[in-house]
């Protein structure tokens, strides 16, 4: 066990390698560096301008950039912002519990709703739910997160005025952060007004987050399912007399959720790439709405640093993923 | 009163092509203790037939019987849930596949245990020392350690005497076994069918003994039906069948046991396959393939026929009365 994390661990190395040098590179690929952009249209004489880019020690040859970068990151330092003089991972950290509440929200959205509906679908091979399932699916999984937050606001905010537009909580209220997750604050300071708010504010971020999860999760389940239905144990099950709900939520189940498992897990990293757009979208404040805005202003650390501390996140999701995948299927476990 | 009475039980299923009886028209009766065998080629029907009496028939097939009745339960007139009760308690099943009919996600004991469970209520102590008990029934050595066994940690033979185990779990009056040992090594194939005859002796139970293999039937069964494309072909007592068969099907597939064809360089084997779907032939549906169809064979379809000793659907049967004395 101990041997397969660190396997999965070591292997980490290159990725990580790689994505900072993607990141590192693709920034600086952008016109305009952090200080053409901080002084914008009004213009500085070059003498200035390169004693700026010296002191950030931009002036310096790309390699010897990525090496001194790569060596504070291996020393864990991460750097500092260039727009707050903050640490980046201090920025990253007090940001990061929003994003991780709005994908949690999101990911339980689209399995409460897509393990049922494509269980159901499977089931009902061929009815019209299930043709409404796949269909619905299909519509979701092609739409546009960014035109599907802005469809949801203008219906649910601006029109039915059912949902607030945008942000985390109603401005009556304000909240210390302990957690960072604002319904945890929230209970823990015992005002409930707060947390309903909390709760209303995250439904239409967590309907368009969960969108394209939601339609994988529910379309794999089906044919997870359709392909373990025709099993020749759950013949065996229906044999010993079992009642649909048994043969079809336990025996059937039991198997076709090893690949949703995975399925899921994966979705992790499409999910946090979807935070970004749907922060921004909905002004949430979490490190997706921080990330674009550091692009913005071409604050080469913090987007940097941010982009690192989300690839680790997914690749430990990815590898929590593995390890559960040994416990659900007990051909994997025992292989060891 | 025999304790399985099927009469004219018909299996259809549609299909694009069009309807399609896989089972058509068959009886079948079973007493109390009796030994029945199905034989037949792949695609005769047999396995829809044993599917039907087990109440497990696709939704996409429609299932027609003038009676169906098990201990004198009409098993046509029960819901659902009553008809669960009798399946997988009083009557049981072993499939054909051991090493993909077990639930590779759950424990061997658990399996076991789920019929206890369901049928019985039984739970904690009593339900582990009843399926450690059926595991000793079925000859699988150390079952304290096996009921923690995934299947696939498991042989095959192993596992068909695991899903015996489930088969056997609350007694039932009737067992089915579908080509129990077909999947299995020859060495093992043997002790399998010791077990399922001991067993069937032991507890006075019914058995359908469902195979391709007449020399299976003939150390095993008391009465034998042979089916061909969905129909009777032959039944009568497995001597008589064995001495004097009268279809001409029957002949063929016996004529093909090797022990049969001594003396001979080759095997005889029967020609063609059994139609299908689509290519059900004119009168007699085994006429393609008779060596003594006749003209009548290719325009009429022959009844079951009531002979001395059994019933066979043939004009011009084998070793019958009237070929012996001309």
């Amino acid at each position: 066990m101990l041997r397969f994390i660190l396997t999965r661990a070591s292997l980490l190395i290159p990725t990580f390698l790689g994505v900072t040098l993607l990141t590192f590179l693709l920034i600086r690929l952008v016109p305009g560096d952090p200080i053409e952009v901080r002084v914008g249209e009004r213009g500085i004489s070059p003498e200035r301008l390169a004693q700026f880019r010296h002191e950030l020690g931009l002036d310096q040859p790309l390699w010897k950039q990525f090496l001194d970068y790569i060596g504070g990151v291996l020393s864990g330092d991460l750097g500092t912002s260039l727009v707050t003089h903050n640490p980046v991972l201090q920025e990253f950290l007090t940001l990061f519990p929003a994003t991780i509440e709005l994908a949690f929200m999101a990911m339980l959205f689209a399995s409460v709703v897509g393990l049922p509906a494509g269980i159901v679908a499977a089931v009902k091979r061929g009815s019209w739910f299930d043709h409404g399932v796949m269909g619905l699916s299909l519509t979701g999984y092609s739409m546009p997160i960014f035109w599907w937050g802005l469809l949801l606001i203008l219906l649910f905010s601006v029109n039915l005025g059912w949902t607030p537009v945008s942000g985390r909580l109603d401005l009556l209220y304000y909240v210390e952060p302990v957690t960072g997750f604002m319904l945890i604050d929230t209970l823990l300071v015992g005002e409930y007004g707060a947390f309903w708010s909390a709760l209303e504010h995250l439904i239409l971020p967590t309907v368009v987050l969960g969108t394209i999860p939601l339609a994988v999760v529910a379309r794999m389940t089906r044919s997870a399912m359709l392909e373990v239905l025709g099993e020749d144990y759950i013949r065996t099950a229906r044999a010993k007399g079992l009642n649909s709900r048994r043969v079809v939520g336990l025996h059937a189940l039991r198997n076709a959720l090893i690949p949703v498992v995975t399925v899921i897990g994966l979705q992790v990293g499409t999910l946090l790439g979807g935070a970004i757009l749907t922060e921004t979208i909905f002004s949430w404040p979490g490190v997706g709405k921080w990330l674009i805005e550091s692009i913005n202003r071409r604050d080469y650390p913090a987007l940097q640093g941010g982009v690192l501390l989300i690839a680790s996140t997914v690749m430990a999701v990815n590898l929590l993923v593995d390890l559960l995948y040994g416990v659900l299927n007990p051909r994997i476990r025992h292989a060891r | 009163m025999p304790l399985l009475d099927i009469q004219n039980l018909s299996v259809a299923f549609s299909t694009r092509a069009g309807t399609f009886r896989a089972v058509d028209g068959i009886d079948l009766q079973v007493d109390e203790g009796e030994v029945v065998g199905i034989v037949g080629e792949s695609g005769s029907g047999k396995s829809v037939t044993s599917l039907a009496v087990m109440g497990l028939i696709p939704s996409a097939g429609t299932v027609i019987a003038d009676r169906m009745s098990f201990a004198g339960t009409d098993l046509r007139t029960l819901s659902r849930s009553q008809r669960r009760r009798i399946t997988g308690k009083d009557v049981a099943m072993v499939f054909q596949e051991p090493m993909t009919s077990l639930n590779p996600c759950f424990t061997v004991g658990f399996q076991i245990g789920e019929s206890l469970k369901v049928h019985e209520g039984l739970s904690g102590r009593a339900l582990r020392h009843r399926t450690i008990e059926l595991l000793e029934q079925v000859g699988i050595p150390a079952p304290e350690s096996r009921l923690s066994a995934f299947p696939h940690q498991l042989s095959g033979g192993m596992n068909q005497r695991v899903m015996i185990a489930i088969a056997i779990a609350c007694n039932p009056r009737l067992l089915i076994a579908d080509e129990p040992t077909t999947a299995l090594d020859v060495t093992i194939q043997k002790q399998i069918l010791d077990l399922l005859v001991g067993l069937q002796r032991d507890r006075g139970m019914a058995l359908i003994l469902i195979t391709h293999d007449m020399g299976v039937v003939a150390e095993t069964a008391h009465r034998v039906v042979v089916m061909y494309a969905g129909q009777v072909a032959e039944t009568r007592s497995a001597t008589e069948l064995f001495e004097r068969p009268r279809h001409p099907y029957t002949g063929a597939l016996l004529d093909a046991l090797p022990e049969r064809a001594l003396g001979r360089r080759r095997l005889p084997t029967i020609p063609g396959v059994v139609p299908g779907i689509a290519d059900r032939p004119q009168g007699c549906l085994f006429n393609p393939r008779c060596p003594r169809a006749q003209d009548r064979c290719r325009a009429e379809r022959p009844a079951l026929l009531a002979d001395d000793a059994g019933r066979a659907r043939c004009f011009y049967p084998l070793n019958s009365q009237s070929e012996v004395t001309a």
